[in-house]
Protein backbone atom coordinates (compact mmCIF):
# COMPACT_ATOMS: atom_id res chain seq x y z
CA UNK A 1 0.00 0.00 0.00
CA UNK A 2 2.76 2.43 1.24
CA UNK A 3 5.14 1.44 -1.49
CA UNK A 4 1.97 1.81 -4.25
CA UNK A 5 1.16 5.41 -2.93
CA UNK A 6 4.60 6.16 -3.14
CA UNK A 7 5.40 5.18 -6.76
CA UNK A 8 1.78 7.11 -7.85
CA UNK A 9 2.65 10.23 -5.79
CA UNK A 10 6.54 10.64 -6.73
CA UNK A 11 5.27 10.32 -10.45
CA UNK A 12 2.55 13.11 -10.00
CA UNK A 13 5.42 15.22 -7.85
CA UNK A 14 7.71 14.39 -11.42
CA UNK A 15 5.33 14.73 -14.17
CA UNK A 16 4.25 17.52 -12.74
CA UNK A 17 7.69 19.32 -12.35
CA UNK A 18 8.62 17.96 -15.90
CA UNK A 19 5.36 20.19 -17.14
CA UNK A 20 6.54 23.34 -14.81
CA UNK A 21 9.37 23.48 -17.26
CA UNK A 22 7.85 22.56 -20.43
CA UNK A 23 4.58 24.95 -20.22
CA UNK A 24 4.78 28.42 -21.88
CA UNK A 25 2.15 30.00 -19.84
CA UNK A 26 3.60 31.27 -16.25
CA UNK A 27 0.03 30.63 -14.89
CA UNK A 28 0.10 27.07 -16.24
CA UNK A 29 3.53 26.54 -14.44
CA UNK A 30 2.84 28.22 -11.31
CA UNK A 31 -0.33 25.52 -11.32
CA UNK A 32 2.28 22.90 -11.91
CA UNK A 33 4.50 23.95 -9.16
CA UNK A 34 1.54 24.06 -6.77
CA UNK A 35 0.81 20.29 -7.80
CA UNK A 36 4.31 19.63 -7.21
CA UNK A 37 4.13 20.92 -3.25
CA UNK A 38 1.19 19.21 -2.83
CA UNK A 39 2.26 15.68 -3.86
CA UNK A 40 5.43 16.54 -1.83
CA UNK A 41 2.97 16.97 1.39
CA UNK A 42 1.71 13.62 0.30
CA UNK A 43 5.10 11.78 0.62
CA UNK A 44 5.54 13.82 3.93
CA UNK A 45 2.23 12.05 5.20
CA UNK A 46 3.48 8.63 3.87
CA UNK A 47 6.85 8.78 5.86
CA UNK A 48 4.62 9.81 9.40
CA UNK A 49 5.72 13.63 9.30
CA UNK A 50 2.16 14.65 9.63
CA UNK A 51 3.18 17.91 10.94
CA UNK A 52 5.97 18.77 8.11
CA UNK A 53 2.90 17.55 5.70
CA UNK A 54 0.31 20.39 6.94
CA UNK A 55 3.12 23.13 6.87
CA UNK A 56 3.97 22.09 3.40
CA UNK A 57 0.38 22.73 2.53
CA UNK A 58 -0.20 26.09 4.75
CA UNK A 59 3.09 27.83 3.78
CA UNK A 60 4.03 26.43 0.47
CA UNK A 61 0.76 25.73 -1.77
CA UNK A 62 -1.28 28.32 0.43
CA UNK A 63 0.84 30.97 0.73
CA UNK A 64 3.92 31.39 -1.00
CA UNK A 65 2.48 29.65 -4.38
CA UNK A 66 -0.56 32.57 -3.93
CA UNK A 67 1.84 35.12 -3.79
CA UNK A 68 3.35 33.76 -7.17
CA UNK A 69 -0.05 33.33 -8.68
CA UNK A 70 -1.28 36.93 -7.48
CA UNK A 71 1.84 38.58 -9.13
CA UNK A 72 1.58 36.71 -12.31
CA UNK A 73 -2.37 38.12 -12.31
CA UNK A 74 -1.33 41.57 -11.40
CA UNK A 75 1.28 41.99 -13.95
CA UNK A 76 -1.27 40.38 -16.81
CA UNK A 77 2.09 38.01 -18.05
CA UNK A 78 1.59 36.35 -21.26
CA UNK A 79 2.85 33.88 -22.56
CA UNK A 80 6.75 33.50 -22.55
CA UNK A 81 8.55 34.55 -25.42
CA UNK A 82 11.13 31.43 -26.76
CA UNK A 83 14.02 31.69 -29.11
CA UNK A 84 13.51 29.57 -32.28
CA UNK A 85 16.46 27.45 -31.38
CA UNK A 86 18.23 26.48 -28.01
CA UNK A 87 21.77 27.07 -27.04
CA UNK A 88 23.97 24.62 -29.06
CA UNK A 89 26.10 24.44 -26.15
CA UNK A 90 23.78 23.66 -23.55
CA UNK A 91 22.66 21.11 -25.79
CA UNK A 92 25.90 19.10 -25.89
CA UNK A 93 27.11 19.68 -22.49
CA UNK A 94 23.99 19.41 -20.70
CA UNK A 95 22.97 15.97 -21.95
CA UNK A 96 25.77 14.17 -21.20
CA UNK A 97 26.69 16.44 -18.01
CA UNK A 98 22.65 15.25 -16.96
CA UNK A 99 23.70 11.50 -17.21
CA UNK A 100 26.74 11.33 -15.68
CA UNK A 101 25.06 13.27 -12.57
CA UNK A 102 22.33 10.72 -12.27
CA UNK A 103 24.76 7.67 -12.63
CA UNK A 104 27.48 9.19 -9.80
CA UNK A 105 24.21 9.96 -7.83
CA UNK A 106 22.59 6.21 -8.37
CA UNK A 107 26.09 4.69 -7.81
CA UNK A 108 26.96 6.70 -4.77
CA UNK A 109 23.51 5.19 -3.16
CA UNK A 110 23.71 1.81 -4.26
CA UNK A 111 27.29 1.74 -3.37
CA UNK A 112 27.20 2.98 0.34
CA UNK A 113 23.54 2.38 1.12
CA UNK A 114 22.41 -0.57 -0.61
CA UNK A 115 18.77 -0.73 -2.81
CA UNK A 116 17.43 -3.08 0.39
CA UNK A 117 18.08 0.02 2.56
CA UNK A 118 16.21 2.72 1.18
CA UNK A 119 13.26 2.90 3.13
CA UNK A 120 9.71 3.95 1.51
CA UNK A 121 7.33 5.24 4.22
CA UNK A 122 5.30 3.00 6.13
CA UNK A 123 6.21 2.22 10.24
CA UNK A 124 9.77 0.20 9.09
CA UNK A 125 11.41 3.68 8.69
CA UNK A 126 10.23 5.35 12.32
CA UNK A 127 13.08 3.24 13.97
CA UNK A 128 11.27 2.95 17.14
CA UNK A 129 10.69 6.73 17.95
CA UNK A 130 7.01 6.93 19.37
CA UNK A 131 5.12 9.78 17.65
CA UNK A 132 8.17 10.43 14.97
CA UNK A 133 6.82 13.88 13.09
CA UNK A 134 3.85 14.69 14.92
CA UNK A 135 3.32 18.29 16.16
CA UNK A 136 4.63 17.09 19.69
CA UNK A 137 7.38 15.64 18.67
CA UNK A 138 8.89 18.45 16.29
CA UNK A 139 7.68 21.31 18.97
CA UNK A 140 10.21 19.13 21.47
CA UNK A 141 13.12 19.60 18.86
CA UNK A 142 12.55 23.02 17.95
CA UNK A 143 11.57 24.82 21.07
CA UNK A 144 13.76 22.53 23.22
CA UNK A 145 16.61 20.64 21.53
CA UNK A 146 17.47 23.93 19.15
CA UNK A 147 15.97 26.44 20.18
CA UNK A 148 19.03 29.11 19.99
CA UNK A 149 19.38 27.81 15.91
CA UNK A 150 15.90 28.44 15.30
CA UNK A 151 15.72 31.76 17.27
CA UNK A 152 18.81 32.93 15.42
CA UNK A 153 17.39 31.42 11.78
CA UNK A 154 14.27 33.19 12.60
CA UNK A 155 15.95 36.27 13.33
CA UNK A 156 18.20 35.69 10.19
CA UNK A 157 15.29 36.20 8.01
CA UNK A 158 13.65 38.74 9.78
CA UNK A 159 16.54 40.44 8.86
CA UNK A 160 16.60 39.31 5.16
CA UNK A 161 12.66 40.90 5.16
CA UNK A 162 13.72 43.99 6.13
CA UNK A 163 16.95 44.37 3.71
CA UNK A 164 13.84 43.17 1.23
CA UNK A 165 12.11 46.09 2.14
CA UNK A 166 14.73 48.73 2.24
CA UNK A 167 15.88 47.46 -1.10
CA UNK A 168 12.46 47.35 -2.76
CA UNK A 169 11.35 51.15 -1.54
CA UNK A 170 12.28 53.37 -4.43
CA UNK A 171 13.28 56.90 -2.97
CA UNK A 172 10.70 59.44 -3.43
CA UNK B 1 -12.94 -3.64 13.31
CA UNK B 2 -12.23 -5.28 9.97
CA UNK B 3 -10.81 -2.99 7.03
CA UNK B 4 -14.42 -3.57 5.58
CA UNK B 5 -16.39 -2.63 7.62
CA UNK B 6 -14.37 0.36 8.30
CA UNK B 7 -14.82 1.80 5.21
CA UNK B 8 -18.85 0.68 4.88
CA UNK B 9 -18.86 2.90 7.87
CA UNK B 10 -16.47 6.02 6.25
CA UNK B 11 -19.05 5.80 3.26
CA UNK B 12 -22.29 5.99 5.12
CA UNK B 13 -20.62 8.60 6.98
CA UNK B 14 -19.41 10.60 3.85
CA UNK B 15 -22.44 9.99 2.06
CA UNK B 16 -24.60 11.19 5.05
CA UNK B 17 -22.21 14.07 5.89
CA UNK B 18 -22.90 15.24 2.04
CA UNK B 19 -26.61 15.05 2.46
CA UNK B 20 -26.96 16.83 5.56
CA UNK B 21 -24.15 19.73 4.78
CA UNK B 22 -25.87 20.30 0.83
CA UNK B 23 -29.44 20.32 2.43
CA UNK B 24 -28.28 22.93 4.93
CA UNK B 25 -26.58 24.96 2.58
CA UNK B 26 -30.07 24.81 0.28
CA UNK B 27 -31.74 25.99 3.40
CA UNK B 28 -29.46 28.43 4.53
CA UNK B 29 -29.99 30.39 1.18
CA UNK B 30 -33.51 30.43 2.27
CA UNK B 31 -32.83 31.57 5.63
CA UNK B 32 -30.71 34.38 4.94
CA UNK B 33 -32.95 35.86 1.97
CA UNK B 34 -36.44 35.26 5.28
CA UNK B 35 -34.32 37.05 7.80
CA UNK B 36 -32.67 39.90 5.60
CA UNK B 37 -36.22 40.66 4.46
CA UNK B 38 -37.76 40.55 7.95
CA UNK B 39 -34.98 42.93 9.03
CA UNK B 40 -35.44 44.78 5.94
CA UNK B 41 -39.65 44.63 7.22
CA UNK B 42 -40.38 42.56 4.17
CA UNK B 43 -41.59 39.13 3.81
CA UNK B 44 -38.96 37.21 2.19
CA UNK B 45 -39.80 34.30 -0.55
CA UNK B 46 -43.02 33.43 0.46
CA UNK B 47 -44.75 31.77 -3.02
CA UNK B 48 -42.95 28.29 -3.11
CA UNK B 49 -44.73 26.37 -0.47
CA UNK B 50 -46.21 27.24 3.21
CA UNK B 51 -43.64 30.09 4.21
CA UNK B 52 -41.37 29.75 0.97
CA UNK B 53 -39.83 25.92 2.18
CA UNK B 54 -39.61 24.91 -1.54
CA UNK B 55 -37.79 27.98 -2.80
CA UNK B 56 -34.18 26.48 -2.30
CA UNK B 57 -35.57 23.63 -4.86
CA UNK B 58 -36.76 25.96 -7.20
CA UNK B 59 -33.19 27.67 -6.79
CA UNK B 60 -31.61 24.46 -7.90
CA UNK B 61 -33.61 23.93 -10.67
CA UNK B 62 -33.39 27.28 -12.10
CA UNK B 63 -29.59 27.12 -12.03
CA UNK B 64 -29.67 23.80 -13.89
CA UNK B 65 -31.71 24.94 -16.56
CA UNK B 66 -30.02 28.32 -17.18
CA UNK B 67 -27.75 28.44 -20.32
CA UNK B 68 -23.98 27.75 -19.27
CA UNK B 69 -21.91 30.34 -21.41
CA UNK B 70 -18.62 30.51 -21.64
CA UNK B 71 -16.99 33.68 -22.24
CA UNK B 72 -15.22 33.56 -25.36
CA UNK B 73 -12.14 35.15 -24.85
CA UNK B 74 -11.70 33.04 -21.10
CA UNK B 75 -8.87 30.78 -20.83
CA UNK B 76 -11.20 27.29 -20.78
CA UNK B 77 -9.33 24.58 -18.81
CA UNK B 78 -8.94 27.49 -15.67
CA UNK B 79 -11.96 28.49 -16.08
CA UNK B 80 -13.77 25.14 -15.24
CA UNK B 81 -11.49 24.09 -12.96
CA UNK B 82 -11.86 27.21 -10.56
CA UNK B 83 -15.73 26.52 -9.80
CA UNK B 84 -14.62 22.42 -8.89
CA UNK B 85 -11.72 23.36 -7.29
CA UNK B 86 -13.85 26.54 -4.69
CA UNK B 87 -16.55 23.15 -4.19
CA UNK B 88 -14.61 20.40 -3.43
CA UNK B 89 -12.47 22.78 -1.02
CA UNK B 90 -15.09 23.81 1.01
CA UNK B 91 -17.36 20.27 1.06
CA UNK B 92 -13.61 18.55 2.28
CA UNK B 93 -13.14 20.30 4.89
CA UNK B 94 -16.43 19.14 6.82
CA UNK B 95 -14.54 16.04 6.78
CA UNK B 96 -12.44 16.54 10.47
CA UNK B 97 -15.24 18.13 12.07
CA UNK B 98 -16.36 16.17 14.98
CA UNK B 99 -20.26 16.31 15.81
CA UNK B 100 -20.30 14.31 18.54
CA UNK B 101 -18.48 11.69 20.80
CA UNK B 102 -17.99 8.14 20.06
CA UNK B 103 -21.09 6.18 19.65
CA UNK B 104 -21.67 2.68 19.08
CA UNK B 105 -24.34 1.77 16.62
CA UNK B 106 -25.20 -1.69 15.61
CA UNK B 107 -21.89 -3.37 17.55
CA UNK B 108 -19.56 -0.83 15.72
CA UNK B 109 -17.82 1.82 17.94
CA UNK B 110 -17.32 4.98 15.65
CA UNK B 111 -16.72 8.48 16.29
CA UNK B 112 -18.93 10.99 14.66
CA UNK B 113 -16.71 12.47 12.29
CA UNK B 114 -15.53 11.16 9.10
CA UNK B 115 -11.69 11.03 10.34
CA UNK B 116 -10.24 11.61 13.44
CA UNK B 117 -6.83 12.72 12.47
CA UNK B 118 -4.45 14.19 14.47
CA UNK B 119 -3.90 17.61 12.92
CA UNK B 120 -7.18 18.26 12.21
CA UNK B 121 -7.05 21.42 12.67
CA UNK B 122 -3.99 21.94 10.57
CA UNK B 123 -5.92 20.33 7.70
CA UNK B 124 -8.89 22.97 7.27
CA UNK B 125 -6.23 25.38 7.38
CA UNK B 126 -4.32 23.86 4.68
CA UNK B 127 -7.87 23.40 2.92
CA UNK B 128 -8.60 27.05 3.60
CA UNK B 129 -5.36 28.44 1.94
CA UNK B 130 -6.29 26.05 -1.29
CA UNK B 131 -9.65 27.32 -1.50
CA UNK B 132 -8.18 31.27 -2.57
CA UNK B 133 -6.90 29.75 -5.75
CA UNK B 134 -10.84 28.81 -6.57
CA UNK B 135 -11.66 32.09 -6.53
CA UNK B 136 -7.88 33.43 -8.36
CA UNK B 137 -8.41 31.50 -10.84
CA UNK B 138 -12.00 32.40 -11.31
CA UNK B 139 -10.71 35.96 -11.61
CA UNK B 140 -7.98 35.79 -13.77
CA UNK B 141 -9.45 33.31 -16.63
CA UNK B 142 -12.61 35.05 -16.87
CA UNK B 143 -10.63 37.56 -18.95
CA UNK B 144 -12.90 39.93 -17.65
CA UNK B 145 -11.63 43.48 -15.80
CA UNK B 146 -14.71 43.63 -13.04
CA UNK B 147 -13.60 39.39 -12.18
CA UNK B 148 -10.03 40.21 -12.48
CA UNK B 149 -10.40 43.21 -9.80
CA UNK B 150 -12.62 41.16 -7.70
CA UNK B 151 -10.25 38.60 -7.62
CA UNK B 152 -6.85 40.92 -6.78
CA UNK B 153 -9.07 41.91 -3.91
CA UNK B 154 -10.08 38.57 -2.26
CA UNK B 155 -6.74 37.27 -3.04
CA UNK B 156 -4.81 40.02 -1.08
CA UNK B 157 -7.85 39.77 1.23
CA UNK B 158 -7.68 36.03 2.41
CA UNK B 159 -4.15 35.53 2.06
CA UNK B 160 -4.00 39.02 4.84
CA UNK B 161 -6.89 37.57 7.20
CA UNK B 162 -5.51 34.02 7.01
CA UNK B 163 -2.51 35.43 9.23
CA UNK B 164 -4.88 36.74 11.85
CA UNK B 165 -7.05 33.53 11.50
CA UNK B 166 -4.35 30.91 12.05
CA UNK B 167 -2.79 33.05 15.04
CA UNK B 168 -6.19 33.86 16.94
CA UNK B 169 -5.94 29.75 16.83
CA UNK B 170 -2.56 29.58 18.73
CA UNK B 171 -4.63 30.41 22.46
CA UNK B 172 -6.92 27.49 21.89
CA UNK B 173 -4.21 25.17 20.82
CA UNK B 174 -1.56 26.23 23.93
CA UNK B 175 -4.83 25.57 26.42
CA UNK B 176 -5.56 21.97 24.94
CA UNK B 177 -2.11 20.77 23.32
CA UNK B 178 -3.05 19.04 20.25
CA UNK B 179 -4.20 19.87 17.26
CA UNK B 180 -6.98 17.48 17.14
CA UNK B 181 -10.31 18.59 17.42
CA UNK B 182 -11.76 15.79 19.11
CA UNK B 183 -9.60 16.63 21.66
CA UNK B 184 -9.70 20.41 21.97
CA UNK B 185 -13.39 19.64 22.47
CA UNK B 186 -12.31 16.87 25.26
CA UNK B 187 -10.21 19.61 26.66
CA UNK B 188 -13.19 22.09 26.88
CA UNK B 189 -15.40 19.55 29.64
CA UNK B 190 -16.01 20.84 33.10
CA UNK B 191 -18.05 23.70 34.93
CA UNK B 192 -16.59 26.28 37.01
CA UNK B 193 -19.17 26.20 40.34
CA UNK B 194 -21.11 23.76 38.76
CA UNK B 195 -23.03 26.40 36.45
CA UNK B 196 -20.60 28.05 33.89
CA UNK B 197 -18.82 25.60 31.47
CA UNK B 198 -15.42 25.56 30.50
CA UNK B 199 -15.37 26.81 26.97
CA UNK B 200 -12.52 28.39 25.82
CA UNK B 201 -14.91 31.16 25.54
CA UNK B 202 -15.10 31.44 29.44
CA UNK B 203 -11.92 30.81 29.98
CA UNK B 204 -10.35 33.68 28.55
CA UNK B 205 -10.17 33.34 24.81
CA UNK B 206 -12.80 36.34 24.42
CA UNK B 207 -10.51 38.01 22.46
CA UNK B 208 -9.40 35.35 20.34
CA UNK B 209 -12.94 34.16 19.55
CA UNK B 210 -13.76 37.96 18.17
CA UNK B 211 -10.22 38.33 15.76
CA UNK B 212 -11.32 34.65 14.57
CA UNK B 213 -14.93 35.96 14.10
CA UNK B 214 -14.01 38.79 11.88
CA UNK B 215 -11.23 37.18 10.46
CA UNK B 216 -13.58 34.66 9.31
CA UNK B 217 -16.11 36.50 7.88
CA UNK B 218 -13.03 37.99 5.76
CA UNK B 219 -12.28 35.27 4.77
CA UNK B 220 -15.52 33.80 3.43
CA UNK B 221 -16.05 37.13 1.49
CA UNK B 222 -19.00 38.01 3.96
CA UNK B 223 -20.78 41.45 4.54
CA UNK B 224 -18.67 43.52 6.12
CA UNK B 225 -16.02 42.39 4.06
CA UNK B 226 -17.57 41.56 1.10
CA UNK B 227 -15.06 43.35 -1.30
CA UNK B 228 -14.74 41.02 -3.65
CA UNK B 229 -18.05 40.80 -4.63
CA UNK B 230 -18.95 44.28 -3.93
CA UNK B 231 -21.83 44.70 -6.74
CA UNK B 232 -22.21 48.62 -6.60
CA UNK B 233 -18.42 48.86 -8.37
CA UNK B 234 -17.62 45.30 -9.79
CA UNK B 235 -20.93 43.90 -11.05
CA UNK B 236 -20.55 40.79 -9.16
CA UNK B 237 -16.63 40.36 -8.76
CA UNK B 238 -14.86 37.15 -9.06
CA UNK B 239 -17.78 35.15 -10.68
CA UNK B 240 -19.30 38.07 -12.98
CA UNK B 241 -18.65 35.93 -16.05
CA UNK B 242 -20.16 32.66 -14.60
CA UNK B 243 -23.51 31.22 -14.98
CA UNK B 244 -25.67 28.14 -14.26
CA UNK B 245 -24.53 25.53 -12.18
CA UNK B 246 -21.01 27.51 -12.38
CA UNK B 247 -21.94 29.86 -10.59
CA UNK B 248 -23.96 27.82 -8.10
CA UNK B 249 -20.92 26.03 -7.28
CA UNK B 250 -19.37 28.92 -6.71
CA UNK B 251 -22.60 29.65 -4.38
CA UNK B 252 -22.73 26.62 -2.60
CA UNK B 253 -18.42 27.06 -1.71
CA UNK B 254 -19.62 29.89 -0.16
CA UNK B 255 -22.20 28.69 2.11
CA UNK B 256 -20.54 25.65 2.66
CA UNK B 257 -17.49 27.83 3.83
CA UNK B 258 -19.47 29.71 6.23
CA UNK B 259 -20.84 26.78 7.65
CA UNK B 260 -17.04 25.21 8.05
CA UNK B 261 -16.26 28.74 9.89
CA UNK B 262 -19.64 27.99 12.31
CA UNK B 263 -18.48 24.59 13.39
CA UNK B 264 -14.72 25.74 14.33
CA UNK B 265 -16.07 28.37 16.23
CA UNK B 266 -18.51 25.82 17.92
CA UNK B 267 -15.81 23.58 18.12
CA UNK B 268 -12.93 26.07 19.26
CA UNK B 269 -14.27 28.33 21.58
CA UNK B 270 -17.58 26.94 22.69
CA UNK B 271 -17.47 23.34 23.78
CA UNK B 272 -18.20 21.57 20.09
CA UNK B 273 -21.04 18.83 21.02
CA UNK B 274 -20.25 19.26 24.80
CA UNK B 275 -24.04 20.48 26.82
CA UNK B 276 -26.24 19.22 28.91
CA UNK B 277 -27.10 15.30 28.81
CA UNK B 278 -29.41 13.54 30.40
CA UNK B 279 -32.87 11.17 30.36
CA UNK B 280 -32.62 7.61 28.37
CA UNK B 281 -29.56 6.17 26.51
CA UNK B 282 -31.02 7.31 22.92
CA UNK B 283 -31.77 10.67 24.04
CA UNK B 284 -28.51 10.92 25.62
CA UNK B 285 -27.15 9.41 22.17
CA UNK B 286 -28.39 11.93 20.36
CA UNK B 287 -28.43 15.59 22.47
CA UNK B 288 -24.53 16.25 22.09
CA UNK B 289 -25.02 16.31 18.38
CA UNK B 290 -28.09 18.26 18.94
CA UNK B 291 -25.94 21.25 21.22
CA UNK B 292 -23.75 20.80 18.27
CA UNK B 293 -26.71 21.74 15.73
CA UNK B 294 -27.80 24.47 18.10
CA UNK B 295 -24.44 26.25 18.27
CA UNK B 296 -23.45 26.03 14.89
CA UNK B 297 -26.70 27.63 13.09
CA UNK B 298 -26.39 30.28 16.13
CA UNK B 299 -23.46 31.30 14.40
CA UNK B 300 -25.09 30.45 11.14
CA UNK B 301 -27.92 33.50 12.33
CA UNK B 302 -24.91 35.78 13.13
CA UNK B 303 -24.03 35.75 9.78
CA UNK B 304 -27.11 36.37 8.71
CA UNK B 305 -27.80 38.93 11.08
CA UNK B 306 -24.40 40.85 10.32
CA UNK B 307 -25.66 41.37 6.56
CA UNK B 308 -28.32 42.56 7.37
CA UNK B 309 -26.77 45.20 9.76
CA UNK B 310 -23.44 46.54 8.96
CA UNK B 311 -22.41 48.65 5.50
CA UNK B 312 -19.24 47.40 3.35
CA UNK B 313 -15.65 48.56 4.42
CA UNK B 314 -13.46 50.60 2.32
CA UNK B 315 -10.60 48.80 0.67
CA UNK B 316 -7.80 50.33 2.61
CA UNK B 317 -10.03 50.18 5.69
CA UNK B 318 -9.79 46.48 5.35
CA UNK B 319 -6.12 46.17 4.97
CA UNK B 320 -5.53 48.37 7.77
CA UNK B 321 -7.86 46.61 10.36
CA UNK B 322 -6.31 43.43 9.33
CA UNK B 323 -2.82 44.03 9.53
CA UNK B 324 -2.73 47.14 12.36
CA UNK B 325 -5.93 46.02 14.08
CA UNK B 326 -6.17 42.47 14.44
CA UNK B 327 -2.92 41.16 13.58
CA UNK B 328 -1.07 42.79 16.47
CA UNK B 329 -4.12 42.07 18.97
CA UNK B 330 -4.15 38.03 17.84
CA UNK B 331 -0.02 38.17 18.98
CA UNK B 332 -0.34 39.77 22.21
CA UNK B 333 -3.36 37.46 23.07
CA UNK B 334 -0.88 34.44 22.28
CA UNK B 335 1.70 36.57 24.71
CA UNK B 336 -0.88 36.43 27.26
CA UNK B 337 -2.48 33.08 27.05
CA UNK B 338 1.13 31.71 27.05
CA UNK B 339 1.93 33.49 30.08
CA UNK B 340 -1.27 32.67 31.99
CA UNK B 341 -0.37 29.07 31.08
CA UNK B 342 3.33 28.93 32.34
CA UNK B 343 2.61 30.47 35.42
CA UNK B 344 -0.48 28.30 36.14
Amino acid sequence: MHLALFIIFGAVCIGAAINLLVQKHPINSALSLIVVMGSLALLYLLLGAEFVAAVQVIVYAGAVMVLFVFVIMLLNAGEEERTPHGSRVATMLGVPGLIVGLGVGIWVVVRYAGLDRIAIGGPEILNGTEGFGNPHAVAQLLFRDYLLPFEVTSVLILVAIMGAVVLARREE
Amino acid sequence: MTIGTYILVSVIKIVIAMFVLLTAVAYTTLAERKVVAHIQNRWGPSRVGPFGIWQPLADGLKFIFKEDITPPFAYRPLYLLAPILSLTVALSAIAVIPIGPWVTVGGVHTPLQIADVNIGLLIILGLTSIGVYGIALAGWSSNSKYSMLGALRATAQMVSYEIALGLSLVGVLIYAGSFSLRDIVTAQSGTFLGVIPKWNIFTGQFIAFFIYLMAAYAETNRIPFDLAEAETELVAGYHTEYSSMKFAMFFMAEYANMFTVACLATVLFFGGWLGPVFGPPILQALLPVLWFVVKVLAFIFIYIWVRGTLPRFRYDQLMAFGWKFLLPLAIANILVTALIVALK
